[in-house]
């Protein structure tokens, strides 16, 4: 057998090349597009339903309507209720995953290739005829201020809800998607039946099929079950570009106590960008080195020089109006400001004093293009990646240039990047820790008297 | 439906695995240790997750972070620790199969030489923050802390969890990661798993060229533990937390991991609380609404399993009442056993989801995991089409059996997770535990 040399680490050799799936792109007599993919590998199909409505088009006062109208899509529609339609989807190996974001409504069912008809059918009812009966809508609106309730004790949502809300204020982006105490107290089953009616429309909606079928079939099953959908009133489009953006908030630092927290968690940012900025790629390099990955800046300080936390990352959240960028650690109470120390000085040093090395750049890009075959594996990855470009209306070609577009990054680019989208200046700090252990030390921010945030 | 696949030992003992699959240009890399925190001792819990976590920082002849040349890559790559084994995995584009082989090799070989005093102390203060962050700080995070202590002696290891105790994690020592290594990081320990877009005699010829020359060393003893004997008499516990509303925990001691009635538990499983049509979830959600969530598992491991609801109280609803409802759920179902439409739908749920586990070859539970898994445990890769056959198998009564055996009330343990203060919360006879 043959020796290997441990002393010489096995080049790499060249890149294998990929094929990306075929997008197959139609659009149904009532406007609806349908986006199929031939995925053969396993006997799956799945159906994305994607809404470019969430939780932004929530009314000023009705935070969570969108939450809540999705949330009421499973329990029951057209001639099932809740229980049969559960039962329905079991028996087609049925994996029902709704989420709603800022931006979008996505309702995905994945089921087995040979119920795809089926499937397709209940998504379509699930999306076109919910039921919205009374007693769904009161336990429905029960577990979710119960939920709200028990957020109270969840670190992160604490601290995600603040950072939001201290950001944002009035603007879309500044509540959450589960919503409020009072909104959900206040809302009828009325304002459910008007919201769903006036912007699930088909005209709004993109189906993304994809699996173990031809695109012929999967698209014959979207037309059937998703065909005869005439729309019977319709809100205006949402337009983001109209949002103004908020102005930067008054307090720099922000202190949510949590007696005898064993952690403090951070949230440190400033609004962002939106998805169409002509720096995407730019900002992901940066970002991958800067905060995206474990060996990147903020994690192998936070985490590998000084053990402060489990982790620390940045991620620039990219959305149809300008997002947050944000960085996230939770980390030991009695290192709360030397961790936001460094970590305000790894934002700054990566505009100028520490700009990216040429071996930082490498790595960034290859992370990022050498990693992206691994996001066609699944029907379902495919469906959610192909979602993305209906979410943006990127350009058909997206997928063929990322690679590309992600190594025409240089240096230059990633430093101009940093020092036009992070801005020291503008970013808010938020902390939800024991505020005996971290205030004695926070005159060291020089970012003024932390203000004191009342629990929710 | 199976995981095809070619099993090569090496001299040394290791097993190599591979499943071809030309999907995607990507392979799995994927190594398990039949190690976990079941062969820790008592004052030095939680040191099996601690020394994976060593595991990334660089060896002999890579003596950096085990992530730099894999993520530029382009690998994903983590690992865990659990009471059974601690597994290691990279997913690559298929030119850096050969880099991951390298780096995997040279860990198991090789770590010792690059084992630093500063990598250590640096490594238990993360895995402190990893305690900080998802038990202490997390709202129940100290219930399955409570719950493994009662359910267990305190000489048994699973009566502690993974992550350990905080001052056995401070009181480990250097020494101890040396030993550690040498006993258990053999190759005739580990099960080497290769799934993706490679030729089968390619990846084997590799695997053989980068570990084939690693020490065989000696076996590692067996762990000194007995199949634990279940509690002769119900336990009432009670654990005051930062939490808003009250939760229940409810176990039993049961099978062990593809034992006898290990599946039909698991149906049990489904049955009680999978999905708004289980039945658990049907009665104290959706109908009483005396819940805000449910959950019931069968959770088997190699020394022993253990079945386990969890219920939350909705706001102004008891513990009591939760007890007293999911108690006759359970005689209902031990009287009457499930009905016929319940059978027909965990049954297409569980064949489906074999279904789904064929979708990824890597990460965790993709299918390199799997024929580790099934090599580790049973000594047959194959084992994937056996594993659903015995959900098929699975009969109504065979059900009820298992239930009737298993989940009697007698030999339950019952946690109640209150606010703190609000001790009355708690169910009547509930006694304190102290967990940290």
């Amino acid at each position: 057998m043959m020796r290997v040399d441990r002393d010489r680490r096995p080049p790499l050799g060249a890149d294998p090349s990929l094929r990306f799936p075929e997008i197959r792109r139609g659009t149904l007599s009532n406007g609806l597009r349908v986006w199929t993919v031939e995925h053969a590998a396993v006997p799956l199909v799945s159906f994305l339903a994607l809404l470019p409505v969430g939780a932004s088009a929530d009314p000023a006062d009705r935070p969570g309507l969108a939450a809540m109208t999705s949330d009421m899509l499973d329990e029951g529609c057209g001639e099932l209720d809740a229980l049969e339609l559960h039962d329905a989807l079991a028996r087609i190996g049925g994996h029902l995953d709704s989420e709603i974001g800022s931006d979008a409504t996505i309702l995905t069912l994945t089921s087995l290739a040979r119920h795809a008809n089926r499937a397709s059918a209940l998504v379509a009812d699930m999306i076109i005829r919910p039921r919205l009966d009374a007693v769904d809508f009161q336990r429905v609106r029960e577990l979710r201020l119960n939920r709200l309730i028990q957020l109270r004790d969840l670190a992160p949502a604490l601290a995600d809800r603040a950072f939001s809300r201290l950001l944002y204020r009035n603007h879309p982006y500044g509540h959450m998607p589960l919503g409020t105490e009072p909104s959900l107290q206040s809302v009828t089953l009325d304002e459910i039946g008007r919201f769903h009616r006036s912007m699930f429309t088909p005209s709004r909606m993109t189906v993304i099929a994809a699996g173990d079928a031809s695109h012929d079939a999967l698209a014959a099953c979207v037309e059937a079950a998703f065909g005869d959908w005439r729309a019977s009133s319709e809100a205006p489009a949402i337009d983001p570009a109209l949002w103004p953006l908020p102005g930067v908030p008054a307090d720099r630092l922000a202190l949510l106590h949590r007696p005898g927290a064993a952690q403090s968690e951070l949230r440190i940012g400033h609004v962002g960008l939106s998805r169409k900025t002509p720096d995407y790629h730019a900002l992901l390099v940066l970002n991958t080195i800067l905060g995206g990955q474990f060996v990147s800046r903020i994690n192998m300080n936070l985490r590998e020089d000084k053990g402060y936390t489990y982790g620390a990352r940045t991620s620039f959240d990219f959305r149809r109006a300008p997002g947050p960028f944000v960085l996230t650690a939770s980390v030991q109470s009695d290192a709360t400001v030397d961790a936001i120390v460094e970590s305000l000085g790894e934002l700054d040093a990566i505009r100028g004093a520490r700009p990216v090395t040429a071996s930082e750049l490498y790595a960034g890009r290859a992370a990022l293009t050498r990693g992206y075959p691994r996001n066609f594996e699944t029907a379902e990855q495919i469906s959610r990646g192909a979602a993305q470009l209906a979410l943006f209306d990127l350009p058909d070609d997206y997928f063929a240039t990322f690679v590309p577009k992600v190594l025409s990054v240089d240096e230059a680019a990633v430093t101009r990047v940093a020092q036009q989208h992070i801005d020291p200046a503008r970013l808010l700090t938020v902390i939800v820790g024991d505020r005996d252990k971290v205030a004695p030390a926070v005159h060291r921010l020089n970012l003024g008297i932390a203000s004191e945030l009342v629990p929710m | 439906m199976n995981i095809p696949y070619t099993r090569h030992t090496l001299d040394n003992g290791l097993d190599v695995l591979v499943h071809e699959d030309h999907g995607c240009p990507i392979v799995a890399v994927n190594l398990w240790y039949h190690v976990g925190s079941k062969n820790e001792v008592p004052g030095r819990t939680g040191f099996a997750h601690l020394f994976e976590h060593l595991m990334f920082e660089g060896s002999q002849h890579h003596d950096k972070g085990f992530f730099q040349p894999l993520q530029e890559a382009g690998a994903l790559l983590n690992g865990s620790t659990n009471a059974d084994r601690t597994n290691y995995w990279e997913v690559v584009p298929t030119n850096a199969l050969e880099l991951a082989l390298w780096m995997e090799s040279d860990r198991m070989g090789f770590l010792l030489p690059a084992l630093t005093d500063a990598k250590f102390q640096n490594q238990r203060e993360v895995v402190l923050n990893e305690r900080r962050q998802n038990y202490e700080n997390r709202p129940y995070g100290f219930a399955s802390m409570a719950m493994m202590s009662a359910l267990y002696p305190a000489s048994h290891p699973y009566s502690w969890m993974t992550i350990g105790a905080a001052d056995d994690i401070r009181a480990a020592r250097l020494d101890d990661v040396r030993a550690f290594f040498q006993t258990y990081y053999r190759p005739g320990n580990a099960s080497l798993a290769l799934a993706g877009d490679v030729d089968t005699q390619v990846a084997i010829d590799l695997a053989a060229q980068y570990f084939g020359d690693l020490d065989a060393g000696e076996d590692p003893p067996a762990v000194q533990a007995d199949a634990p004997a279940p509690p002769l008499a119900e336990r009432r516990l009670l654990l005051e937390d930062r939490v808003e509303l009250p939760r229940l925990y409810m176990a039993w001691h049961s099978p062990s991991l593809f034992a006898e009635d290990d599946a039909e538990l698991d149906l049990v499983a489904e049955v009680l609380a999978s999905g708004k049509t289980s039945r658990l979830f049907r009665s104290l959600v959706y109908e009483d609404r005396m819940a805000t969530e449910i959950a019931a598992s069968q959770n088997s491991r190699e020394l022993g399993g253990y079945f386990q609801i969890v219920a939350t109280a909705a706001p102004g609803r008891t513990l009591a009442e939760l007890e007293r409802a999911i108690g006759q759920a359970l005689e209902a179902l031990i009287e009457e056993g499930p009905v016929a439409r319940e059978m027909e739908r965990c049954q297409a749920q569980a064949e489906a989801n074999f279904v789904y586990r064929l979708q990824t070859v890597g990460g965790f539970g993709g299918k390199s995991d799997q024929l580790n898994a099934y090599n580790i445990f049973l000594g047959d890769p194959g084992f994937f089409h056996r594993d659903l056959d015995r959900y098929r198998r699975v009969t109504p009564a065979a059900m009820q059996r298992a239930a009737r055996e298993w989940l009697d009330r007698s030999r339950r343990v019952l946690l109640s997770v209150v606010p703190r203060g609000r001790t009355e919360l708690a169910l009547a006879g509930s006694e304190p535990v102290a967990v940290s």
